[in-house]
């Protein structure tokens, strides 16, 4: 009775969803005010609906309600009660219901919040939003019921990926569509500026914010699948540039070109058409990166269900919406103005490099991923695009933008000096100096690609933290700052993660030791264990360094019931700011287990600089809010 | 999915990759083991998602790690036992996608990029 309540609560929210689209269509055009005002409790009533949907699906993987398909292909009354829960959106149908229930509260926050720009615009803003959320609940409705049944309903359901069982599933993919959602949200903006002709300072004021916090939670989501990917693959690496990866990172990059950009329309009246652009491309690519991702072109542990129809009802939707954004752009352009001009040094400037490096990485990154696939469909060869293409061409581009990042801040709008960039800027150089120096006689680095990635962290890093040094910083440009500043902490996680760590893979027998300079492991006891449902054979390190007892790691090798699958589980310690990280091979049937360490330097600097990104776009919302003086002074003794 | 699985099991279980291969042992010149293991992150794992053979514990990457280390100790260059192994298994098999006719785009990509991007912006700034 339930799922089919739900059922019935997707169809109405998507009715909703359709008065939602029309009324103000119809209501704008032929004036009539009360009509168009249909839009707002349309709106929420879409998202009290959604929410209703979502309630019932969740009850049905609460209850292991076997006698729904969805339920039954992807859950089992063993799992632990987390993955229950999560387990909802854990799958292809679940994960678009999430969707478009993120979606409907984001139409709902829209209807909700006052705006500067007039009730007019804002009608706009909801239908061009239903317009889209339509064809998510077409998609959904029509190729992908979650409330379909089973007849009749089996006694047991066949589990979730083991991959998938873990902490990270309740926060990554919808941190993920969070992030998609509020792009969606400035992709209406855009396109209800354009209809309206309404593009300027106050409609950069007005979208601001649904870009930077899009942003900051779309960084969050990745780095969350990063670390996630990271401890749970047990390959020892955190990015692989593996499609998905990319799929989700392109929509990032674009992202991150238009909080620059739109920053230059609110100050500056400049770059409207390219601004709008990248509105539109951010978008686009969510969209592409989860019809990417959904339709199976790519086996992976995201590719939950692989059916080509809905492949293509997804390439549809898709080509329906950028062609259709894309074409009042065509018709707008024209009438949105360029806006005022500026110099060659001044900070419009740099922050159009910025949006030239952000574009051209994303583009890098989007042909190095759909190359191989494209290649293929055309009869050629089989080839693979892996990390080594992706760091020759986009690290040095990153290394650039490092760079102007370090500066960019300290220059003036439309026509800057550069008089005053050499004392500014001398403790971000020795910084970097120094580090380089350091890196070269204490630790005997050579490789240029890692001494000019130390370079780049230090000088960003000094940089951004004098400038939120500074008295009298707005939320704004210390948001800025603070985000500047996890890029370089980042930076710098993954230049020493890469530079100094030290790996050993053998095969040892109990008693056996591994030694790797300063660091000694030796393994005391293999044996089994159990959990809630699963067995594994566990493994016991003991890692000394200089001596001295540091951790103890135990790496799993897990066999899950249902499905029965076997995963590994790393055995990890922190140790400073980097991780002795551990995995546990096969035996070798004569009494050696191969055990594959490593030694990873300020690794996690990588994920705390994500979450600094991050803080850093939510603390630019609170816009010309000054910081409280008191942290400043206390901020300021600090450093004396 | 179902795919997937298998090829999980296959990399995972000790009951099907049958029988055990020799342990991994580090060639005894540090030079030639850092080399060796050069090449060995730029070789895709035949049988896993995405992953180098430096980083598989599949039995089959295993195995290539061995011939790897055997050519790089016999004092093969490293492009060399590339090429060796891209003839045995194909382009798929490189992580670096070759500098052929048919990548010209890929490998220009960068450049052009940033070429209409400089192109435009200074279009922007004679006016």
């Amino acid at each position: 009775m339930i799922p089919e309540l739900g059922h019935l609560a997707l169809w109405l929210a998507a009715s909703f969803a359709l008065l939602q689209a029309a009324a103000p269509s119809i209501g704008l055009w032929k004036r009539d005010e009360a009509l168009a005002a249909l839009a707002r409790p349309a709106a929420l009533a879409q998202a009290l609906l959604t929410l209703g949907a979502f309630a019932a699906l969740t009850w049905a993987f609460w209850v292991s309600d076997f006698s729904v398909k969805l339920v039954a292909a992807n859950s089992h009354s063993q799992k632990p009660d987390l993955y229950r829960f999560t387990g909802v959106w854990a799958n292809h149908e679940g994960s678009l219901l999430l969707w478009v229930l993120v979606m409907a509260l984001a139409g709902a926050a829209v209807a909700l919040v006052p705006t500067a720009l007039g009730e007019r615009f804002r009608v706009r803003v909801l239908s061009v939003q239903a317009f889209v959320s339509l064809g998510f609940f077409a998609f959904l409705l029509l190729a992908s019921n979650p409330f379909e049944r089973l007849v009749p309903a089996p006694t047991e359901g066949q589990g979730l990926n083991p991959l998938l069982q873990d902490p990270g599933l309740a926060f990554h993919p919808p941190l993920l569509y969070a992030g998609y959602v509020g792009l969606s949200v400035a992709f209406a903006f855009a396109v209800a500026g354009m209809l309206e002709n309404a593009v300027g300072p106050a409609w950069a004021r007005a979208t601001r914010p649904w870009v930077a916090g899009a942003w900051a939670l779309l960084t969050l989501g990745i780095a969350l699948g990063s670390f996630w990917a990271y401890y749970e693959l047990g390959w020892g690496g955190w990015w692989f540039w593996d499609p998905v990866e990319n799929a989700a990172l392109m929509p990032w990059l674009a992202a991150t070109a238009l909080l620059h950009s739109i920053a230059v329309v609110m100050k500056r009246d400049a770059l409207r058409a390219w601004t709008l652009l990248l509105a539109v491309a951010a978008f686009s690519l969510s969209m592409m990166g989860t019809f990417i991702v959904r339709s199976g072109l790519l086996t992976s542990v995201h590719a939950f269900a692989v059916d080509p129809t809905r492949g293509l009802f997804l390439m549809l939707l898709m080509a329906l919406y950028i062609g259709g954004a894309l074409t009042i752009y065509a018709l707008a352009a024209g009438r949105v103005a360029e806006g005022r001009q500026f110099a060659l040094v001044s900070r419009e400037s740099a922050l159009v490099a910025n949006n030239l490096l952000m574009s051209a990485m994303l583009g890098v990154v989007l042909v190095g991923t759909l190359y191989p696939m494209a290649l293929e469909a055309a009869g050629g060869a089989q080839i693979s695009v892996g990390p080594p293409y992706f760091n020759r061409t986009t690290l040095p581009m990153l290394f650039v933008a490092a760079v102007l990042m370090g500066i960019a801040p300290w220059l003036g709008w439309r026509r800057s000096g550069t008089g005053h960039l050499a004392a500014r800027l001398l403790p971000a150089g020795v910084a970097a100096t120094g580090i380089v120096i350091l890196a070269l006689l204490l630790f005997g680095i050579r490789g240029i690609g890692a001494l000019l990635g130390f370079a780049a962290a230090a000088w960003l890093g000094v940089a951004s933290l004098s400038i939120l040094l500074r008295r009298g910083v707005t939320l704004n440009i210390a948001g800025m700052a603070v985000a500047h500043l996890g890029v370089a902490v980042s930076i710098l996680g993954a230049t020493a993660s890469g530079a100094l760590q030290q790996e050993a893979l053998v095969a040892m027998r109990v008693g056996d030791a591994i030694e790797m300079g300063p660091w000694r492991a030796e393994l005391k006891d293999v044996r089994p264990v159990a959990g809630p449902n699963w067995t594994a054979i566990e493994a016991t390190l003991d890692v000394q360094r200089n001596g001295r007892p540091v951790a103890t790691l135990k790496p799993q090798s897990r066999m899950f019931v249902a499905p029965p699958q076997e995963t590994t589980e790393a055995g990890r310690a922190g140790w400073w700011g980097g991780e002795l990280y551990s995995v546990l091979g096969k035996p070798d049937g004569s009494g050696r287990w191969q055990i594959h360490l490593w030694v990873k330097p300020l690794v996690r600097l990588i994920w705390w600089g994500g979450l600094l990104m991050a803080f850093g776009g939510l603390l630019a919302l609170g816009g010309k809010l000054r910081l409280p003086s008191r942290v400043r002074t206390v901020a300021q003794e600090a450093v004396a | 999915m179902k795919a997937f699985a298998i090829a999980l099991l296959l990399i995972a279980s000790p009951v099907l990759a049958e029988p055990p291969t020799p342990p991994d042992v580090p060639l005894s010149n540090p030079v030639q083991e850092q080399r060796a293991k050069a090449v060995m992150a730029e070789l895709r794992c035949l049988t896993c998602q995405n992953q180098s053979i430096a980083d598989s514990n599949a039995a089959q990457a295993q195995a290539m790690r061995m011939e790897v280390r055997e050519r790089i100790a016999a004092g093969e260059e490293p492009e060399a036992v590339r090429a060796f192994f891209v003839e045995r298994y194909g382009d798929w098999v490189s992580f670096v996608p070759p500098a052929r006719e048919d990548t010209a785009l890929l490998w220009a990509a960068p450049l052009l990029f940033l070429g209409i991007g400089v192109a435009l912006v200074a279009r922007r700034f004679r006016r």
